[in-house]
């Protein structure tokens, strides 16, 4: 980080600044706290007829309920509905495919850091194709294979096939990464008598941690916020949190019940959160690897 | 490297980007061109005291014995393409042969699926891309100005249209607009027209989907734009000043020449990402009203009655092919750029 230029400003580009930042932030963080907010609240405040300001003060969750904020979404979801054990479900999607995804993609991205030959270049390329291919196009030529294959629905074949759309991604990020240590490093301990993979593991591994961490975030995001995927592949017992969301928004309308998906997306977006929150500077650097290469 | 040893290292990956990615491509490619089973009917001859009648009926167990026998369905060659489904060019033809103008002829293109999946994916691929960049670029020159302080809370509430999933965004977002939500409640008292709702119209659905793939799409832009000023040449930045340059003319003629690199590639991101356009598509359920191509393959595969395989597996080589046009201009100059490296 340097230091600020120390540019002569005008009032007026400060205040419109000012102005142009505040509506920004307005607009990309009030939703998330209205919801919120509005989740501890009933469906006549919440999806207020009258006035927007109910959804604030909330004049029926008192009459309803007694109190001015009610857990009663989040019961339906959890409790009614076994939101929880989609839980489950996601947190085992996303621990195997952000590890899978990390060993695999490290292998992958470090040799095609190392090897300048014409079929590194066409790997690369067709990495960016294959991450180009909406994975709705993919999920339609799993189909069928799977059925026969009879492992349509299980957690495995989720997590493998979300490894496998997400490695063009993980080798490219990761081959940006290795590209920025220098090749001496391997080199010279391969000099002192390592093997290709010791050189790998003991050299070059104990340096790439950031990056390392950096693409598991990464992969991480993509197997979390996974819709197509999941949605497709899995029997209703193996859902995840996503696709289960999607499933309470098919019964909002006969039941009323439009609160438990309230109540679950807000469950859903607190892990993101604090993912952000602590792994801020992560997911910038993460963001901009591939950028700096041009 | 030697040949051995990188084989060794990019094994794992290659394979299951072979079996996960390049195969099902393949798989898709020859289920589009088979079509489900016809149902087998057999005539069925039910006699009652006051006589006979004959009636034809699905012969349940003869339909689901072929569709064991050969789950593929029946060979079409072409036809799922041609259909009125997908490129329609029977329908096509009629249209050019026998129209009232070309109002007539857009308005009636656009009443076929194919097309109207089409248009409003390319629509939105190419308005919110240039959206997200601009207002991913005002945002973080505005962030840049900042003092340090602030920086890192407003990088943090930035970040979140882009962290957040897709779908529970678009859900978010859907409920403020609805009519009882704030967003929508606003707007019926800001037009003073009670009963104005946006899902209602096709104008205001597609806007609305623009509007939500631009806010959802600018962090990114602007964590890329902000990264990039970091490396700002101040120096080129100071002289301009000192002849005179006002501060829009520094924007125009330093920072954004400086930025350009970044934004390509901002750009290229940009239209692979929109083009797949498909959660918001459900969770604003705008189905009727705007379509995309990724929602029509998942509409098809989540069939009530019948998953429509060749259906879906067609739309899908035509999208493929979309994404290959999308990326050419890319392909050719990397294409270019490692050829000449490699003199």
């Amino acid at each position: 980080m340097q230091t600020e230029p120390s540019l002569p400003r005008s009032r007026a580009v400060v205040l419109s600044t000012a102005v142009l930042l505040g509506l920004w932030l307005i607009l990309a963080a009030f939703p998330f706290f209205w919801t919120v907010w509005g989740s501890f609240k009933v469906q006549a405040d919440f999806f207020s007829r009258e006035s927007f300001w109910n959804a604030i003060t909330g004049p029926a969750t008192i009459r309803q309920t007694g109190g001015s904020l009610t857990g009663a979404g989040y019961a339906g979801a959890w409790i009614e509905r076994g939101f929880g054990h989609a839980v489950v479900n996601t947190a085992i999607v996303t621990l195997c495919v952000t590890t899978i995804s990390l060993v695999f993609g490290t292998l992958g991205g470090y040799a095609l850091s190392r090897s300048s030959r014409r079929y590194t270049f066409w790997i690369l390329i067709a990495a960016l194709v294959f991450r180009a291919m909406p994975h709705i196009t993919l999920v339609s030529g799993y189909l069928l294979p799977f059925f026969e294959l009879n492992i349509w629905g299980y957690l495995p074949t989720a997590i493998i096939v979300l490894v496998a759309i997400n490695q063009p991604f993980t080798i490219w990020m990761l081959h940006s990464f290795f590209e920025s240590i220098p090749k001496d490093l391997d080199e010279s301990a391969m000099v002192d008598g390592c093997s290709r993979f010791q050189a790998f593991r003991l050299a070059i591994m104990p340096v790439m941690w950031p990056g390392v961490i950096t693409t598991g975030l990464f992969s991480f995001l993509l197997a979390y916020n996974d819709f197509a995927v999941t949605a497709m592949l899995l029997n209703q017992d193996n859902q995840t949190m996503i696709p289960k969301i999607n499933s309470f928004m098919g019964t909002i309308q006969t039941e009323g019940t439009i609160m438990y998906a309230v109540a679950a997306v807000v469950s859903a977006t607190v892990p993101l959160f604090i993912l952000v929150m602590f792994f801020q500077r992560q997911i910038v650097s993460g963001l901009t690897a591939g950028a700096v290469k041009g | 490297m030697r040949h051995r040893d990188f084989f060794v290292f990019v094994f794992p990956s290659a394979l299951l980007m072979l079996l996960f990615i390049a195969l099902p491509i393949g798989s898709v490619l020859v289920q589009s061109l088979f079509v489900e089973h016809d149902r087998v009917l057999e005539v069925v001859k039910s006699c009652t005291p006051f006589g006979c009648t004959e009636e034809t009926r699905v012969n349940v167990a003869a339909t689901a014995a072929l569709k064991s026998e050969a789950p593929l369905g029946k060979f079409n060659g072409l036809g799922t393409y041609l259909n009125r489904a997908h490129l329609a060019t029977a329908e096509l033809a009629e249209i050019f042969a026998d129209n009232d103008g070309l109002g007539d002829i857009v308005s009636r293109i656009y009443n076929l699926p194919f097309y109207k999946a089409l248009s409003f994916t390319l629509v939105y691929t190419f308005t919110v891309t240039p959206l997200a960049i601009f207002f991913g670029f005002l945002v973080a020159l505005g962030v840049n100005t900042l003092p340090r302080l602030f920086k890192g809370p407003v990088i943090f509430l930035s970040l979140l249209p882009y962290v957040v999933t897709p779908l529970i965004g678009s859900l978010i977002l859907y409920w403020m607009i609805n009519t009882d939500g704030i967003i929508g409640t606003a707007l019926q008292y800001l037009s003073g027209n009670p009963d104005l709702s946006l899902k209602a119209s096709p104008v205001l659905t597609w806007l609305m989907l623009i509007i939500y793939g631009s806010w959802h799409m600018a962090p990114f832009c602007f964590v890329v734009f902000y990264a990039g000023l970091q490396t700002l040449p101040q120096d080129t930045l100071e002289s301009a000043m000192i002849d005179g340059a006002s501060r829009f003319e520094r924007v125009r003629y330093v920072v954004v020449p400086h930025l350009k690199p970044l934004a390509t590639f901002v750009g290229l991101i940009l239209l692979m990402d929109n083009f797949r356009v498909f959660e918001p598509i459900v969770g604003f359920s705008s189905s009727a009203h705007a379509t995309s191509l990724s929602y029509s393959i998942f509409s098809d595969l989540n069939g009530q009655v019948d998953q429509l395989f060749g259906s879906a597996a067609a739309t899908s080589v035509l999208t493929t092919i979309g994404v290959i046009i999308l990326l050419m201009p890319v392909l050719v100059r990397t294409w270019r750029d490692f050829n000449r490296k490699a003199r």
